[in-house]
């Protein structure tokens, strides 16, 4: 069981890394759909007994994560015709050497911290830190509003990974608030984003600097 | 309560007319701040689950929402007279979904709930922002947006941590308010002090603190003026209760000497980013979003401080609110007569609007602290708490910060209010009329009422929160 929940793990990791690298967009959105397949198998794989709140867990994260987020993604993408994010503010290479820099960081950081007895075999908390720090990345880096979301999902799916902990702290119904809190937030962003794509006939947030001091 | 607001929400969304719609909005109101009231009056006949309690500093705030949104509904009816070019469906249902959602949030002592009501207000606002549909409202929209959910997507690891201390300290690991705070001298350590850092950080976005403000001189700039009074008295209270929440459990974790600390670096490090950001500022709505920075700096200070200091950040809470709807609403009666927002077109307003000009400086004078408005009173009370506590130099910089931000505003309100309006503006249709300025004549005098004489059902609830907040039941 560990060593398949490990295996998942280290996938994730490497998919964090490519999202980082590559430039076409519909690409980047397919491996976040992809992490959000692998985040839905975990929860059937942390929790001894497969019981029905496990299984709720488990499809609503893939059908959120992995088939409607990233299919409202997609569309605004088709909308607003892009397909390649032009020059990050780091580049992609840079910001891959970044990424491992982070995942490392977060694999050594994890080692030290305090956990509880059974945490310490399984790769759940430097996962879940390495794919905080670099949704963090892909956020800040990325000038195409639509990857800034994305850096967003990759961020949440960090958080995810780290409520695998803790079972009995979140409840069904509160875990699925978040979920839709999750979808909602996407949802209304790339309705945002449509209307950025129409106002500034493009959907670089550079445009977005009338508002200073 | 709860689902009152959510259901005259859909409603609002189903009713076609463009003209009845708003008065929606005073329905809703109304009911909810008779329940809040009988609530109030009544705490025995509440009904209370196991995760939806109504404790004292939830109903200082709830108590604050209630009013606010009470007034500034009719104030909705009369601006939407003058955007029926525009449909306000959204705009509608959103404030009522809003209100729903605010009350979860007082209600709610499950963290986890908590953190899902705050990011479903973040959802929710986000619309109004939007309602111009300018370039600009775009880019406050989106920056309000990402800087939001990343802020509150911080404050989820943080609740997480929190969760994950009970669990490493070998507990079973529970999201509920009651069992955290029982528990809370076992909690493990670090993951504590990362919890607290990252739901300070969190819901410090959503609140304003600096330096996670930079949504805010942006959204308030461009909403509708009772948006801004929403959000400067309601959603930031609410996440000032959430942060409440964790001081909370810090303090009976023992963690006190490092939270304060913190709490104070960030309130004074807000006031002073506002203090600096508001000296020669042209844009008076901007001028009041860093006003409004600096007051949660202000609470955040008081928290710190603690002891003596609680009282009056209570209080501070309440009369913050009630001047925020003064400022905001004459604001934006201001910014509709004048169709600019900048001090070198808009001046002379006390001619041009003599209500609604003399309420914006009178708002000003309340806000900056001065006799006999309430926020005097409150901001009196958490120095006096300051300097009773020993804290002389924090004491000290609070008074310096509160002197620089009343120069820097003071310059720009002047500016407005005083001297002859240009010939332009002598013409534009707007005049003040009854359900645009007598809410705010209301809150005017609300505010005016705290700062003489706070009644003794007010003082009583204070200091409930006060003992609440102190673990001293």
């Amino acid at each position: 069981m560990t060593n398949l929940l490990n295996t998942i793990l280290v996938t994730i990791l490497v998919m964090n890394l490519f999202a980082l690298g590559t430039s076409r967009i519909l690409a980047v959105t397919r491996v976040v759909a992809a992490q959000g397949v692998l985040l839905g198998f975990i929860p059937l794989l942390v929790h001894k007994s497969l019981v029905m709140p496990v299984l709720l867990m488990a499809a609503a994260a893939i059908s959120i994560k992995a088939i409607l987020i990233p299919s409202i993604i997609v569309r605004a993408l088709r909308d607003a015709q892009i397909k390649h994010e032009v020059k990050p503010l780091i580049g992609f290479l840079p910001s891959i050497i970044l990424g491992a820099i982070a995942t490392a960081f977060a694999l050594l950081f994890a080692g030290q911290l305090p956990l509880a007895g059974n945490h310490y075999d399984t790769l759940l908390v430097p996962t879940a830190i390495a794919t905080v720090l670099v949704g963090f990345i892909q956020l800040v880096t990325r000038y195409k509003a639509i990857s800034q979301v994305i850096g967003y999902l990759i961020l949440e799916n960090g958080i995810f990974i780290f409520s695998m902990l803790l079972v009995e702290a979140m409840p069904l119904i509160v875990e699925m608030g978040v979920m839709l809190d999750l979808f909602v937030g996407i949802f209304v962003t790339c309705i945002i984003i449509n209307h950025i794509n129409q106002a500034f006939s493009s959907m670089d947030t550079r445009e977005l600097v009338s508002l200073k001091e | 309560m709860i689902f009152f607001p959510l259901v005259m929400a859909a409603i609002a969304a189903a009713v076609p007319s463009n003209r009845l719609r708003p008065w929606l909005l005073p329905v809703t109101a109304v009911v909810h701040f008779a329940t809040t009231v009988f609530v109030l009056i009544r705490p025995d006949l509440m009904v209370t689950a196991k995760w939806l309690i109504l404790d004292p500093p939830g109903r200082i705030v709830l108590l604050v929402v209630s009013t606010l949104f009470l007034f500034c509904s009719f104030y909705t009816v009369g601006y939407l007279q003058y955007r029926m070019e525009r449909s306000n469906r959204v705009f509608c249902a959103c404030l009522l979904g809003f209100l729903g959602i605010m009350s979860i949030v007082v209600w709610s002592h499950h963290l986890g709930l908590m953190w899902v009501a705050i990011e479903a207000t973040t959802l929710c606002t986000a619309p109004l922002i939007y309602f111009n549909r300018t370039q600009h409202s775009i880019e406050a929209t989106w920056k309000y947006l990402m800087v939001g959910s990343v802020g509150i997507a911080l404050a989820l690891l943080g609740t997480f941590f929190l969760a994950y201390a009970s669990l490493q300290a070998g507990l079973e690991s529970t999201l509920v308010f009651e069992d955290v705070l029982q528990d809370a001298a076992l909690l493990s350590k670090p993951w504590l002090h990362a919890a607290f850092i990252l739901l300070l950080v969190g819901y410090g976005t959503k609140m304003g603190l600096a330096p996670m403000h930079t949504w805010k001189p942006e959204v308030y700039g461009e909403v509708p003026g009772v948006v801004g009074a929403i959000f400067a008295g309601g959603v930031t209270s609410c996440a000032f209760l959430a942060i409440m929440r964790i001081y909370q459990i810090c303090l009976a974790a023992g963690e006190y000497a490092y939270i304060s600390r913190m709490l104070l670096f960030m309130g004074l490090f807000s006031m002073a980013v506002a203090g600096l950001f508001m000296v020669s500022q042209r844009d008076f709505k901007r001028m009041l979003a860093y006003s409004s920075i600096e007051h949660m700096g202000i609470l955040v200070l008081g928290l710190g401080i603690g002891g003596p200091a609680l009282f009056g950040t209570m209080l501070h809470i309440v009369t913050n609110g009630m001047t925020k709807g003064v400022l905001f609403l004459s604001a934006g009666n201001i910014h509709r007569a004048y169709g600019s927002k900048s001090t070198e077109i808009v001046c002379g307003a006390m001619r041009r609007l003599p209500l609604s000009g003399s309420l914006f400086l009178a708002g000003f004078l309340a806000i900056t602290g001065s006799p006999p408005f309430g926020p005097f009173i409150s901001e009196f009370a958490i120095l006096n708490g300051a300097f009773s506590d020993g804290r002389f130099v924090t004491a000290g910089l609070f008074l310096l910060l509160l002197l620089v931000v009343f120069i820097g505003m003071g310059a720009t309100v002047l500016k407005v209010v005083q001297g002859r309006a240009p010939k332009q503006v002598q013409n534009t249709p707007y005049r003040d009329g009854l359900l645009t300025a007598a809410p705010v004549v209301i809150f005017m005098g609300i505010v005016l009422l705290l700062g003489l004489y706070i009644p003794a059902p007010l003082s009583g609830m204070l200091n409930d929160a006060v003992r609440f907040l102190e673990g001293r039941p």
